[in-house]
């Protein structure tokens, strides 16, 4: 049974609809991403949930219980948010502490708690200390612990991590999800950073234009991307524009390259498709006169990742992106003339609609209020 | 490792702002030891008469009492004014700030006359008492320097952030105004009230259009009959004025002193 239900919510800023109809739905103890680029709707989503914000239209139910008019300091929602909210003139300590003594705690039971909950997030050894003698990823853990302590119905959490340097978010993005699963707690989690979602979420939603796209557990997103849009926002995805020219072989054909795939099977003829390919699956070898699903091309850039180096190449009829171990892509330096065999059987196929391909910034700027 | 020194123009510019406040206090001391008689140093005399005076603790009293109203009416009504602009109407700060100007504006004069028209039909005890329509004209005449200083308070903290983590934590509205919003802005709140004080202990016009006798009335009377006495008069408000800042500032600092510190690192 759903522990955290959205059901249809609206939310328009004047002309814009922030929110179209918003349907989520879930279990005790899961933990949601929102992901999404700026102005997608998220953060909205996640201020209705807090009570920051009232819908146009739709109910939050939390445990069976309608709270959509409830006020935010009666809805029990621990929140961190993504500007550093540490009350500046309480120590750490007397952070956590605050929601415990609005809710009356005794003072024994009020100072075990805060003690546990900060040694939880590791700052045991800072309670003394206040918000400006503490650094940002500590700012964020006792905001943690802050949210914790009054042993919310449902976490949330809007985009904490993103003030924070690389290595502390991946860092702290790992605690989140450890706390996370030893209190059993329901979390709603927003972030425009797809690493982060796929990393450490049970779902994810991810939104656009107020509304949600696609949800589903991590790796279906990774795999099997229902939209144009969610294809290209989940990881690096070569986005072919084809027309099935053979609908029981499957074939399709792109800017003058035919290729075979499966999914095109049964479609009509002429019908226009997006073929998906991952970089990662992108075969790439020096060219021998191609073959079947084979792109011609020359290697432009090589963008070295670590373990993998990503090639781009420009071919004659399509450009693609091709990821290869390090090692032998040093075989392939750029200007070498290659053929991409492309995995085109195993691809994955979406229907075009008319609508223009969305574009994605490739770093979203910080979703605004 | 390379002294610090201070350049010679620096050192010129600071004894000429010196002098510029100093002088004058200082004439007025001395002036204020002169004998009647000789008109020389040196008798503490006139000090001794205003201190033994009535009408001196009288009107000293009228008027603390009447700086302690204003400051306490103009928190009352403008910390959560300026809280809710900040929060919900920031459209309106704009609005607020050109109101704040209008007692630079307008003279003590004009003020007077539209505020006793205005409270024509209000009871006796309005008029009768200076906690009524002379408290009433302060907190106007003190509404700029209480809301500038009040508005970069609030400018300098995040409302919105900290307004929503304490009630998601679970307060209510003065839980949070009062326990997480009002300790970040105790040094805006004690600035403003500082001038606030300041203005009350000086204003002149409005005290005498409106004949209550508060303490500048009182050095008026005293400097229409006896100018080495007036000039100890003077003398004496400035400590005194001083030493009522500073006692606000160690109240205000005993508990807000950690969150000034606070504030000031931001």
């Amino acid at each position: 049974m759903a522990y955290l239900e959205l059901n249809g919510l609206h939310r328009n800023f004047g002309a814009v609809k922030a929110l179209d109809g918003i349907e989520i739905s879930l279990g005790e103890g899961e933990f949601l991403s929102l992901l999404g680029p700026s102005g997608c709707g998220k953060t909205t989503a996640l201020r209705l949930v807090a009570g920051f914000d009232q819908p146009d239209a739709g109910t939050i139910v939390v445990d069976g219980r309608d709270i959509t008019r409830t006020t935010p300091s009666k809805r029990d929602m621990g929140m961190v948010f993504q500007a550093y909210s540490l009350f500046p003139n309480m120590t750490a300590q007397q952070n956590v502490e605050f929601g415990l003594r609005i809710r009356g705690k005794d003072r024994a039971d009020r100072r075990k708690r805060v003690s546990d909950l900060l040694e939880l997030v590791g700052l045991g050894h800072a309670g003394d200390r206040y918000p400006h003698q503490l650094s940002g990823g500590m700012q964020q853990r006792v905001a943690l612990a802050r949210a914790l302590a009054i042993e919310p119905r449902v976490l949330l959490l809007d985009e904490p991590l993103s003030a924070l340097d690389a290595k502390v978010r991946v860092q702290l993005r790992e605690e989140i999800r450890r706390i996370q699963l030893e209190f059993g707690i329901t979390t709603l989690y927003v972030t425009h950073d797809q690493e982060e979602a796929l990393s450490v979420s049970d779902h994810v939603a991810v939104m656009y234009r107020g509304r949600i796209e696609q949800m589903g557990a991590p790796a279906e997103m990774y795999s099997a991307p229902a939209t144009p849009f969610v294809a290209e926002f989940i990881g690096t995805m070569n986005r072919l524009e084809a027309t099935v020219v053979d609908p029981e072989r499957g074939v399709v054909e792109t800017g003058g390259v035919t290729l075979t795939v499966a999914a095109a099977r049964g479609k009509p003829r002429g019908a226009r498709v997006l073929v998906l390919i991952r970089p990662e699956t992108v075969e790439v070898a020096a060219s021998n006169g191609g073959g079947a699903n084979t792109v011609r091309g020359e290697v432009l850039t090589h963008t070295f990742l670590g373990p993998v180096t990503r090639l781009r190449i420009a071919g004659a009829e399509a450009s693609l992106i091709a990821d290869m171990p390090t090692a032998r892509a040093a075989a392939l330096p750029p200007g070498s003339k290659v053929d991409a065999s492309l995995p085109a059987e195993e691809a994955r196929l979406l229907d075009l609609s008319d609508e223009p391909l969305p574009e994605i910034a490739e770093e979203p700027a910080p979703a605004g209020r | 490792m390379t002294r610090k020194w201070i350049a010679p123009s620096a050192v010129i510019w600071l004894l000429l702002a010196f002098a510029y406040f100093v002088i004058p206090l200082l004439g007025s001391f001395l002036f204020s030891l002169n004998k009647l008689a000789t008109g020389t140093c040196c008798t503490v005399h006139w000090y001794g008469t205003i201190l033994h005076s009535g009408a001196f603790w009288q009107s000293l009293k009228v008027s603390l009492l009447l700086a302690l109203e204003t400051i306490a009416i103009s928190l009352a009504l403008f910390v959560p004014t300026i809280y809710l602009v900040h929060l919900k109407m920031p459209k309106l700060r704009p609005v607020l700030a050109f109101l704040a100007l209008i007692p630079f504006v307008v003279p003590p004069i004009v003020m007077v006359v539209g505020l006793l028209n205005f409270y024509k039909g209000a009871p006796i005890w309005f008029y009768d008492q200076p906690w009524g329509f002379l408290a009433t004209a302060y907190v106007i005449l003190a509404f700029p320097y209480m809301f500038f200083s009040l508005d970069a308070g609030f400018r300098s903290i995040d409302v919105h952030t900290l307004t929503e983590a304490s009630q998601s934590l679970g307060a209510s509205w003065p839980t949070t105004l009062g326990r997480v919003i009002l300790p970040n802005i105790r040094s805006a709140a004690l600035a403003g009230s500082f001038l606030t004080l300041a203005i009350v202990m000086g204003e002149f016009t409005i005290a005498s259009l409106s004949a209550f006798h508060t303490f500048p009335i009182y050095i008026q009377s005293v400097n229409e009959s006896e100018a080495y006495g007036a000039a100890a008069v003077t003398v004496l408000s400035f400590g005194i004025t001083w030493v009522a800042m500073l006692s606000l500032l160690f109240v205000g600092r005993k508990r807000g002193a950690r969150a000034a510190v606070i504030a000031g690192a931001r």
